[in-house]
Order: C-alpha cells, then structure tokens, then sequence
C-alpha cells in the first residue's frame, strides 16, 4: 500500500509525534523542538507551578525566552514580573534569554532560533508567526506550557490544511497586512476553525520574509491554529543571514495533491488597502469604506506592524512629509535590531523628522498592559493585528486597523487615507 | 452537577474582555472582578458559584492569556457552553479544570434560565424550558485531565507515579 500523500503541516506533525504519517482528526502527542515564552505567560506563572509539582524543566536548551510585555517597566509590578524573568532563566539554566530586545515573534527568528521542520509552541496567540520559516507553530497558556516545561510533548489534533492561495502582484502601497484583513473579512473570526493554514501562490513567493511574518502572525485572527509558509529560496536566504542551521530545509514541503480541507483564492493584482473597523478584524473592507474618518493617533507598533518591513513601508509614504497637527503619531519599532537598521540606512530618520514619537522596543499600546493606552473616545489607526473592544485602552476608544503603509498616510492626512495617494 | 443561573452572550467573545489587559499585572481576584465588564458591567458583582456562560459562536476568542477562563472560573462559574469555541481558550479553560462544552443548540437557552451541564454525559438539561440539549463529547484523554480537576492535578498524579516505579520518563 502506498502512503497517503500529507500535507506540510502532516509531515512535521508525523516527524513530532515519532510516526511515518498522520491523518488529520487524530490525536497524536509530539515532542517539543523548542518552547518559547514571554514575561506575561511565561516565567511569572510557570515558576510557581513548577515549584509546587517539585518539576525540572524537560530541556533548558530548548527553551527560549524573550520579555517584552512588561516593558519599559515602570511600575513595581512590572518590575517584579520582569524580575521573576530575569531570576527564573539562571535558576532553570536557560541561556536563551533576550530582555529587552524586541517582540518575542520578531526576535525569536531573528536569533536563528527556527527553521523548516521544526515543531514549536510559544507561550502567545500569535505564536504562529514562526510559520513563516516551515516550522509547525502555535501558542498555548501557561497552564499548557508547564507542561511541555516538564514532560517536553504536548497533545494536538492533527489539522487539515486550509490553503490560501494567492495569485498575481501586489499593487503600490499594498502589503501583506492588507492580504490578511482581506482574508479575515472573508473568513471572519472563526473561519479557521483552528486549522493549519498554508499561504502560496506567485504573490506569496515573492514576499519576503518579514511580509510572510505577517502572514502567519495573523493566523490565529481567523482562528486558526497556525499559518504557514513552505520553505523556498527566499526562506534559505534569511536563515543563512541569521546564522540558522537546518538550511536543508527546503525539502520541508507537503506532497502534492495531499488533501486540503479548503481552497480559497485571493488574486493580488486586484487588491486594494484594506481597513478593519471597531472592533473585529473580520470588519475589514477596501478602505473607500472608510476614508475620511479622523483619526486622533496613528500607531506604528506590534510584532504584525513594526518589523523594519513595515518600517520602511511607513517610510516611502512619509519621505519628507509631516503628520498633522492633531495627530499622536507613535512608533514603536518591533525590535532593537530591527530599530537598529532602521537607524542605519535612515528610515528612523524620516519617521523621527515626520513627527514620529519613539516607544520601546517592545508590545506598548498593543497589548495594554502599561499606562500607555488609547483613552475614552480616541480614534487609532493602527498596524497591529487586534482591536477588539478596550484592548488598547478605553472601552470607548476606537481602534481601525490597517497596513503601515495606510497608517503612515492617514498620519499625514489626519484622517483615514489611501497610501496610493502617495505612489501616483 | 447542580443547576445553575445561565449568563448567555453573543458569538466572538473575545479574551480582552474576559480578562482586560490593564488588569492582566493584577492577582486573580481584581482580574475577576473586571471580567466582561466591558459588554455586561454587572456580570462580576451577580455571578453566582455554580452559575454558566453560555456563548454562540467561538467563543474565548483572541490572546492565549490563560486569565481568561481563569477569571470566569474564580467566579464560581461551572461550566460554559458555546456553539464553538476558539482553540486556543479551548485548551486553556480545560486545562485549568473548567469544562467546556460544544453544544450546537446552544443558542436554545435564554439568559437567566435554570441549567444543569453534564459534560461527562455530553448533556444540558434546561430547568425552566424543560428541554436537554446533546453536547458533543469531550475527547477521553481531555475528559480524564477534566477528572482529575486540570492539567495541574493530573501532572501531580502522573509526576507521583513516575516516583513510585522509577520511570525515567513521564
Ligand atoms: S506586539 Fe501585540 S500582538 Fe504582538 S506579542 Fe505583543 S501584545 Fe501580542
């Protein structure tokens, strides 16, 4: 008998759980290639529970741990949670620990922590940004977590593959952060059904990998369990850039004509900027819709939207304009090295001399955790991945998302404005 | 499992409301007290032990913060029923030992009707209606961790073992 053909996410989920091939449905146990967690759902809550079972953790070596939730810190409990970070890592032997660094999706990979094949969870929603590099990724609570820290597998239901497939060439001024409104307005919040999501395509191919990044992150806003990318040549460039191993990761790639459970078709070419209104991402529509609204802050943040991609996105549309008067204009570059680049080749520069106000590298106004938030009634453009209601701040507050691209021209305009204003 | 008050809400009830980010620095008990606040205000302060949230669909939608289920459960609150529920919370509610149940009748119970939730039995039995709706089972490796009162427990229970007969590995 033949086998049957799998998919990418099958055949890593297959090599995880120590079996020739899986089939979706099944429940399998897999071993953990790596763990990664944040100071909010990570140490602060494992070590207690840790403590109380008198556990180790399974592998120090294949834990790795960022913080960026809690900081700046500048209150005492955000000292405290940061603390328990910083303390935990030398008392579990964990060396892979980057404080202060950046968003932990955008630093794990750029650390060369991931590569095609690898099967990984993150103690975080948007933990399937690892997709992009091949690797089978999500992300699970703390509870969850201790357990891969002790017994180094976790449990899953092998998904079927929904293939997003996209065609053609993206026009000026559109990004793959417009791709993923677009799908979530199609698909709404739960058209994933906690399902693995492959991106291909021409106009997939030819994005790069922070674009794919993107991608991925925004999985789990249709509600699937990951998103991913097959490994390609754009892929073994980035990791040889970093320094990653397993550059023979190209071979990671699903059978053809392995089973899919969905096939939705997106054609770039004809794909205008889209804008997702209060307070879904699912409301998203070609921002016509809503052009025009006035906007009291515009944000540049988030591991979704201020990776040096995105960064320079917001760059082309502002080179030499300023954001209006009104308008808050906040940027918050998704790590130091991203930030560093930026520096580097002058893209910080045009965003600094358009007004832009510089926050940590870190989640800031994303996640809402700090005295950073959007307050009542505010209106926010915004390049992260959610607003629901009050995630930002104030229940009252008004949060659309957009592409940086979007972000950065409706900063200029003081209202919601269409970045191919500024490529014609 | 005895009846509780059922708390019925709409579809996509998201992880920030179920457990706001300004509070997320904050122990359990204020968390809870701001669950939901922002689309029920009273929810928090009426809840009673026993009592069930009852959602359409995906329900627990958005962050993995574990504070989500967490807060509803230091509520008192027994079990929740929705037509589905975003993965992710899924695993979450069950793993800190509060059942959830995926009922594709769900939206049958109207706010503040008398509910008994069996998950063991796949079954809620509606008092006031007099109706029993089916639930879909809950996978037998996740209903002995639901027996056992949650990942934690079970882990104790297997860690235990694991000492006794000197296996190496869990
Ligand atoms: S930047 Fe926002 S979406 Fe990304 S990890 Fe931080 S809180 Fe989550």
């Amino acid at each position: 008998m033949t086998m049957a053909t799998q998919t990418l996410s099958q055949k890593i989920i297959a090599r995880a759980a120590g079996r020739k091939s899986v089939a979706p449905g099944e429940i399998v146990t897999c071993r953990v290639d790596l763990a990664m967690m944040h100071d909010s759902g990570g140490p602060r809550r494992v070590k207690p529970m840790l403590e109380k079972l008198g556990a180790k953790v399974w592998d120090p070596d294949k834990i790795v741990v960022i913080t960026d939730h809690y900081l700046p810190a500048n209150d005492d409990e955000s000292r405290r949670i940061i603390h328990i970070a910083r303390e935990w890592v030398k008392e579990a032997g964990v060396t892979r620990f980057h404080d202060g660094e950046g968003i932990c999706h955008v630093v794990l990979p750029q650390k060369g922590y991931l590569h095609p094949g690898m099967f990984v969870v993150g103690g975080d929603s948007h933990s399937p940004t690892g997709g992009a590099f091949g690797a089978y990724m999500f992300g699970v609570g703390a509870t969850e977590m201790l357990g891969v820290l002790v017994t180094g597998e976790i449990w899953l239901k092998v998904p079927h593959t929904i293939l997003v497939d996209w065609s053609g060439k993206l026009g000026p001024a559109v990004s793959a952060k417009d791709m993923m409104l677009a799908l979530c307005g199609r698909l709404g919040l739960d058209g994933g059904q906690y399902q693995a999501i492959q991106y291909a395509g021409d106009a997939i191919s030819a994005l790069p990998m922070q674009e794919r990044m993107t991608l991925c992150n925004m999985a789990p806003e249709v509600g699937a369990q990951t998103g991913l990318v097959a490994p390609d040549a754009v892929t073994r460039d980035f990791l040889e850039s970093v320094g990653a191993s397993g550059t023979d990761g190209e071979t990671w790639q699903g059978d053809p004509g392995a089973p899919l459970l969905a096939h939705h078709r997106f054609d770039a070419s004809t794909l205008e900027p889209q804008v997702a209104a209060p307070h879904s991402p699912a409301n998203a529509a070609p921002i016509g819709r809503h052009a025009g609204t006035r906007i009291d802050t515009a944000y540049i943040g988030a591991c979704t939207g201020a990776k040096i991609e995105d960064l320079r996105m917001a760059a082309r549309v502002l080179g030499g304009r300023r954001a209006a008067a009104h308008v808050r204009f906040v940027v918050a570059p998704a790590s130091a090295h991203d930030q560093a680049i930026a520096a580097r080749e002058g893209t910080l520069q045009i965003l600094v001399d358009a007004g832009a106000e510089l926050l940590a590298n870190s989640c800031g106004i994303c996640a809402g955790y700090g005295d950073d938030r959007l307050g009542e009634n505010e209106v926010a453009i915004t390049s992260t991945a959610r607003n629901f209601k009050g995630r930002m701040g104030a229940a009252s507050s008004q949060v659309y998302l957009a592409s940086p691209y979007t972000v950065a021209a409706s900063a200029i305009a003081g209202k919601i404005c269409d970045p191919r204003e500024f490529f014609k | 499992m005895n009846s509780g008050r059922a708390w019925v809400f709409g579809d996509n009830v998201d992880t920030d409301v179920l457990a706001p980010g300004k509070y997320m620095k904050s122990g359990i008990d204020e968390m809870a007290r701001h669950c939901l606040e922002a689309v029920e205000p009273g929810f928090a302060g009426s809840v009673r032990s026993g009592d069930v949230v009852v959602g359409r669909r995906n329900f627990g939608t958005g962050s993995s913060r574990e504070q989500a289920p967490q807060a509803l459960k230091h509520l008192g609150v027994a079990a929740l029923v929705a037509e589905s529920f975003a993965g992710l919370f899924y695993r979450n509610a069950l793993n800190l030992g509060l059942p959830a149940v995926v009922c594709a009748d769900a939206g049958r119970i109207r706010d503040g009707d008398r509910v008994r939730v069996d998950p063991e039995a796949g079954r809620i039995e509606n008092l006031s209606t007099g109706q029993t709706l089916a639930c879909e089972p809950i996978p037998a490796h996740l209903m002995q961790m639901l027996r056992d009162g949650g990942l934690m427990p079970h882990l104790e229970k297997r860690l235990a073992r694991q000492r006794e007969t000197g296996e190496s590995r869990l």
